[in-house]
C-alpha cells in the first residue's frame, strides 16, 4: 500500500512540477513586461506560445495518449476561432463585461470544435495509422476551405449563411455581416491577454492529465496499447476514442478562441496542414504522452524563427536545420543519460541529500 | 449445472472450414482442456467464443445465456475473459494499471468525476486500488505493481494475463497455452495458480495448452480437435490413451 501512495504523489509531483515552472515563467514575463526589459517583439508573442502550448497538449493527447496520427489538428483551431470570434463580435455591444462576454466565446468555441470532433471521430476513427492521418489532413482541409467560401451575416430576421458573396446573404438594412469569406471575421474585440493564455493553459493541461489519471484515461491508453486486448477485457473501443478525439478537438477550440481575439482578425487560410504539421513537429520533439516536453517544444519552435528573423531569406532553411538537429539530440541515447544526470530532479535530489546527512 | 454449452459451431474462412460443427459442454468449475495438433483450430475457436469471430453457424450459451454473434465487448461484459497466445499486455502502463483496465466495467465513474476529481474519484479508485492489489497478491505481482508491464519477465508477463482476464470478474476463463515458452519450473508454479484461482475465484477454466504434463496434471476433461472437428472427448486417461489421438500427434 505504501509504494501505491508513493506512485500518486509521483504523478501529482509531475503535474505541480509542470505547473510550477508555467507559473515561473508568468511571473519573469511579467516582472520582465513592468520593468519594460521585455521587447515588443516578444510581448506580441506571449499569447501565441499560450495557444500553441494550449494546441501542443491537446494534440499529444491524440496522437501520444491515444495514439492516433492526426493531422488535422488545425482544422478544430479554425472552428474554435471562428465560432469564439462570431459570438464575441455579435456580442461586443449586447454584453459589456469583458470577462462574461470572453469566458461565453470559450465555452462556445469549445464546444463547436468539441461537437465538430464528435462528428468527424465518428467517421474517421475506425481506421489506424497512415489512413487516418490522410483523412484527417483532408477533414482538416475541408474545414478551412468551407470556412473560406463562407459568408454569414446576420438581421432581425435571424442567421443567414451563403457560400457566394454577402450580397446573396439578403440581409435587411439592420443586417451586420460577420464572417466575409476569405477576408474572415475581422474587428473581434481583442479580449485575450497573456494571463488568460497561461490560465486557460494550465486549465486544459489539469483537464487532460486528470483525465489520463482516471478510469477512462487508463481505458484510452489501453487501447493505444493493444486494442484487441482492451476489447477483450471489455472496454468500449469506440467510445474512448471519440472521447479523447472529442476533448482533443475541444481544446483545439479553446486555443482558436484565444488566437482569434488575440489579433483582431481571423482568416481560416491561417488553419492548413502547414499549421497542423507544425503542431504535430511540437509534440513529436517533445515526446509523445509528455504533455509538459509539448509546452517546452511549442514555446521553443515558436520562439525560434521569430529570432532567427535577422537571417532574413535563410530563416526557415536555419530554422529547419536546427529542428533537425534538435530531433536528432532529443532522442539520441547519450543525450537522454546527459539529460538524467543534470536534471532539476538530480540536482535537487543531491541538495536534499546532502542536507539530509548533514541534519 | 452447465457453465458453457456449444452446439454446432462453425467458421470458414474461403474455402477452409477451420472449425466445423464444434460442440462442447462444460460444466460450472470445470477444468477442461482443449489440445490438438498445430493448425487444429484450437485459437479460431475461442475467437468464437470471445467474439473476435462471428461463427457462421452454430449456438453459444454461456450460463443459460445466448451470446451467439454478440461482440467482444459484450461477451466480455456476458463473463467470458480470456488471455492471448502472444502474449497482449498493455505495455505502457504498469502492472497495477493492467490490473484496473480489467477492473474497468466493475468500478465506475464518470469521464468528468475523473476530470474534476470528484469525491466519487477518490472513493472509487481506492476500492479499485485495493481489489487490483488483492488479485496482483494472488499471483504474487504485488511486489512488481508500479513496474511497466512491458519490463516484467516472460513468466510474470503470462501471470499479469491471467491476472487482468480474472479482473473482469469473469464466469468462464479461456487460456491460450498458458504454459507457452515456459521452463518446468515455471508451469509448475503456473500450475498451481491455476489451482489456487479456481479455489479462489470460483471460475470455470478452458485451456488450450500443449505441455501434457500440464494437461494431464491439472485438467479434469480433455477435449481433442484436429482439423477443426472433434477427434476425442473425456476424461484425460481415455483421451491420451486414445490410439486416434496418438496418430494425430505423432503420425502413424
Amino acid at each position: 500500500m505504501k509504494k501505491n501512495i508513493l506512485k500518486i504523489n509521483k504523478s501529482t509531483r509531475n503535474n505541480m512540477v509542470t505547473i510550477g515552472l508555467i507559473v515561473i515563467a508568468y511571473a519573469i514575463c511579467q516582472s520582465m513586461i513592468v520593468t519594460g526589459n521585455m521587447s515588443n517583439l516578444l510581448q506580441n508573442l506571449l499569447v501565441s506560445l499560450c495557444y500553441y502550448s494550449i494546441m501542443a497538449i491537446s494534440l499529444n493527447l491524440t496522437v501520444g495518449i491515444l495514439g492516433h496520427l492526426s493531422l488535422g489538428h488545425a482544422g478544430f483551431m479554425c472552428i474554435g476561432a471562428f465560432a469564439g470570434a462570431f459570438f464575441s463580435k455579435s456580442m461586443v455591444n449586447t454584453i459589456d463585461n469583458t470577462f462574461i462576454r470572453f469566458t461565453l466565446a470559450i465555452l462556445i468555441g469549445a464546444a463547436f470544435a468539441g461537437l465538430f470532433g464528435v462528428i468527424i471521430g465518428v467517421a474517421v476513427l475506425r481506421l489506424r495509422g497512415d489512413y487516418l492521418a490522410i483523412v484527417t489532413l483532408a477533414f482538416g482541409e475541408i474545414i478551412k476551405n468551407v470556412l473560406n467560401v463562407l459568408y454569414i451575416g446576420y438581421d432581425k430576421r435571424g442567421i443567414h449563411i451563403s457560400a457566394e458573396d454577402a450580397m446573396s446573404l439578403n440581409l435587411d438594412e439592420s443586417g451586420v455581416v460577420i464572417v466575409k469569406g476569405a477576408q474572415g471575421i475581422s474587428g473581434t474585440p481583442r479580449d485575450a491577454t497573456f494571463t488568460i493564455g497561461v490560465i486557460l493553459l494550465i486549465i486544459s493541461y489539469l483537464i487532460i492529465v486528470n483525465l489520463v489519471n482516471s478510469r477512462s484515461g487508463r481505458a484510452i491508453m489501453s487501447i493505444r496499447d493493444n486494442h484487441i486486448a482492451a476489447e477483450s477485457v471489455g472496454i468500449n473501443i469506440t467510445k474512448y476514442k471519440i472521447l479523447a478525439f472529442s476533448i482533443s478537438a475541444a481544446l483545439a477550440g479553446v486555443a482558436g478562441v484565444l488566437y482569434s481575439h488575440n489579433i483582431s482578425s481571423v482568416q481560416s487560410s491561417k488553419f492548413g496542414y502547414n499549421m497542423s504539421i507544425m503542431i504535430l513537429v511540437y509534440v513529436v520533439l517533445g515526446g509523445m504522452g509528455n504533455l509538459r516536453g509539448s509546452i517546452f517544444a511549442a514555446i521553443l519552435l515558436t520562439l525560434l524563427p521569430e529570432y532567427l528573423r535577422f537571417l532574413r531569406d535563410y530563416r526557415m532553411l536555419i530554422y529547419a536545420i536546427v529542428l533537425i538537429i534538435m530531433m536528432l539530440f532529443n532522442w539520441a541515447p547519450a543525450c537522454i543519460e546527459w539529460r538524467k544526470k543534470f536534471s532539476f530532479k538530480n540536482l535537487l535530489g543531491s541538495v536534499f541529500r546532502k542536507t539530509k546527512k548533514e541534519v | 449445472m452447465e457453465m458453457l454449452s456449444v452446439k454446432n459451431l462453425g467458421i470458414s474462412f474461403g474455402g477452409l472450414h477451420a472449425v466445423d460443427s464444434f460442440s462442447i459442454t462444460v460444466n460450472k468449475g470445470e477444468l477442461y482442456g482443449l489440445i490438438g495438433p498445430n493448425g487444429a483450430g484450437k485459437t479460431t475457436v475461442f475467437n468464437l467464443l470471445t467474439g473476435v469471430y462471428k461463427p457462421d453457424m452454430g449456438q453459444i450459451i454461456l450460463d443459460g445465456e445466448n451470446i451467439t454473434g454478440r461482440s467482444a465487448i459484450e461477451i466480455n461484459k456476458a463473463g467470458i475473459a480470456r488471455t492471448f497466445q502472444n502474449i497482449r499486455l498493455f505495455n505502457n502502463l504498469s502492472v497495477l494499471d493492467n490490473v484496473k483496465v480489467g477492473l474497468h466495467n466493475d468500478y465506475k465513474y464518470s469521464s468528468i468525476a475523473g476530470i474534476l476529481r470528484l469525491p466519487k474519484y477518490y472513493k472509487t479508485e481506492k476500492a479499485m486500488n485495493e481489489r487490483a492489489y488483492e488479485i496482483l497478491e494472488v499471483f504474487g505481482l504485488k511486489e512488481e505493481a508500479n513496474v511497466l508491464s512491458a519490463n516484467l519477465p516472460y513468466g510474470k508477463q503470462r501471470k499479469l494475463e491471467i491476472a487482468r482476464a480474472l479482473a473482469t470478474s469473469p464466469k468462464l476463463l479461456l487460456l491460450d497455452e498458458p504454459a507457452a515458452g515456459m521452463n518446468p519450473a515455471e508451469t509448475d508454479e503456473l500450475m498451481e495458480t491455476i489451482t489456487l484461482i479456481r479455489k479462489k475465484y470460483d471460475v470455470t477454466i478452458l485451456l488450450i495448452e500443449h505441455d501434457m504434463k500440464l494437461v494431464a496434471g491439472i485438467c479434469e476433461k480433455i477435449f481433442v480437435l484436429n482439423f477443426g472437428t472433434e477427434l476425442a472427448n473425456g476424461l484425460p486417461q481415455d483421451v491420451l490413451n486414445n490410439p486416434e489421438v496418438i496418430k494425430a500427434y505423432l503420425g502413424e
